[in-house]
């Protein structure tokens, strides 16, 4: 009797946490990996080929005014033009290159760009790409920072 | 000199040296002078608005924390127009098509025209959105709001400003 107790407690224990197992990987599949300003901010220093490809993925007039230095501009994610310029520039990368999408335009939770760059990147085979997590906006939490900063016409 | 008249003269002090020095309250920036092209092909010129209380926004119609301000704007334009205020809509969109269809369908009521990057350096950098400036009727900049902001902030802010005279009155 304490033997089939036993079996059936983990049995049950079994059945009730697979679907959090479940929910729990799931969640981890819909959230980006992410990097944070500082950890970028280091990378950059690295020399050329061990730097991450970056790309921005937020609005035009942001990225004249400043950007990463060696960012490339995509556009707005959330539009058809952006994302459909990033789909292009990702697709002349090999699949394991070192991606970094980034936005800046908006608080983190509210920032309409960053997921959709993310998805189309991972949905086309991109392993190691990885979202920067910018906090209120890229002045605050990346020029206001002291991190390098470029400036330029957009190269849409 | 006992304690009590060492503080004294330690006050004394620290009142006199800024005054001494020449530092007092800091003067408000001046406002950058501008001209843009509205989405619908008009020419709006900063000059044209002297003596006005005005509200510059940057914004984009993807941008969720911009469209969340633009009905209080809308609703801020039509109370305190005809007291002097005057909201210009800076759109960083790249396509004017999509903010002309965007002013119809939030019934905006106040010029809006696709911004550049030496408009927004001219302001100082606009380096998130949305960012909004009030300028008052001296063309100084009041307030730099970077960020969805309460309306109730706005409205209180363009009140007090106000109700301070035109220079041209």
């Amino acid at each position: 009797m304490d033997i089939q107790n036993g079996i059936s407690m983990l049995l049950l224990t079994a059945a009730l946490s697979l679907p959090n197992g479940a929910r729990a990987s799931a969640s981890r599949a819909q959230s980006p990996r992410l990097i944070q300003p500082a950890q970028l901010a280091k990378l950059l220093s690295l020399p050329k080929a061990a730097r991450p490809v970056i790309l921005h993925v937020g609005f035009r007039v942001l990225y004249e005014q400043a950007h990463i230095p060696g960012a490339e501009y995509m556009g707005a994610a959330s539009e058809a033009a952006g994302l459909a310029r990033l789909r292009a520039r990702l697709k002349t990368l090999p699949k394991d290159t070192f991606v970094v999408l980034y936005c800046g335009c908006c608080p983190w939770g509210k920032c309409p760009n960053i997921r959709p760059a993310y998805a189309a990147a991972k949905a086309l085979g991109f392993a190691n790409v990885k979202a920067l997590q910018i906090a209120r906006n890229f002045g605050a939490d990346w020029v206001d920072q002291g991190y390098p900063v470029a400036s330029s016409g957009a190269k849409p | 000199m006992n304690r009590l008249a060492q503080l004294v003269w330690v006050l004394a002090a620290a009142m006199l040296i800024p005054a001494a020095s020449g530092a007092g309250p800091s003067k408000p920036p001046r406002a950058p002078a501008f001209a843009v092209k509205t989405i619908d092909g008009r020419t709006l010129a900063s000059s044209a608005l002297k003596g006005n209380v005005v509200l510059v926004d940057f914004w984009a119609t993807w941008c969720e924390p911009c469209r969340t301000e633009i009905p209080a704007f809308v609703a801020l334009q039509k109370r305190y127009g005809p007291k002097g205020l005057q909201i210009v809509g800076i759109s960083l969109d790249d396509d004017v098509k999509t903010v002309r269809a965007f002013y119809q369908r939030f019934q905006m009521n106040y010029p809006v025209a696709l911004g550049n990057a030496a408009l927004a350096e001219r302001f100082g950098g606009v380096l998130g959105l949305p960012v909004a400036f009030l300028i008052d009727r001296d063309g100084n900049i009041r307030a730099r709001h970077v960020g969805q902001t309460d309306a109730a902030v706005f409205e209180k802010e363009i009140k007090d400003l106000l109700e301070k005279p035109s220079p041209r009155s």
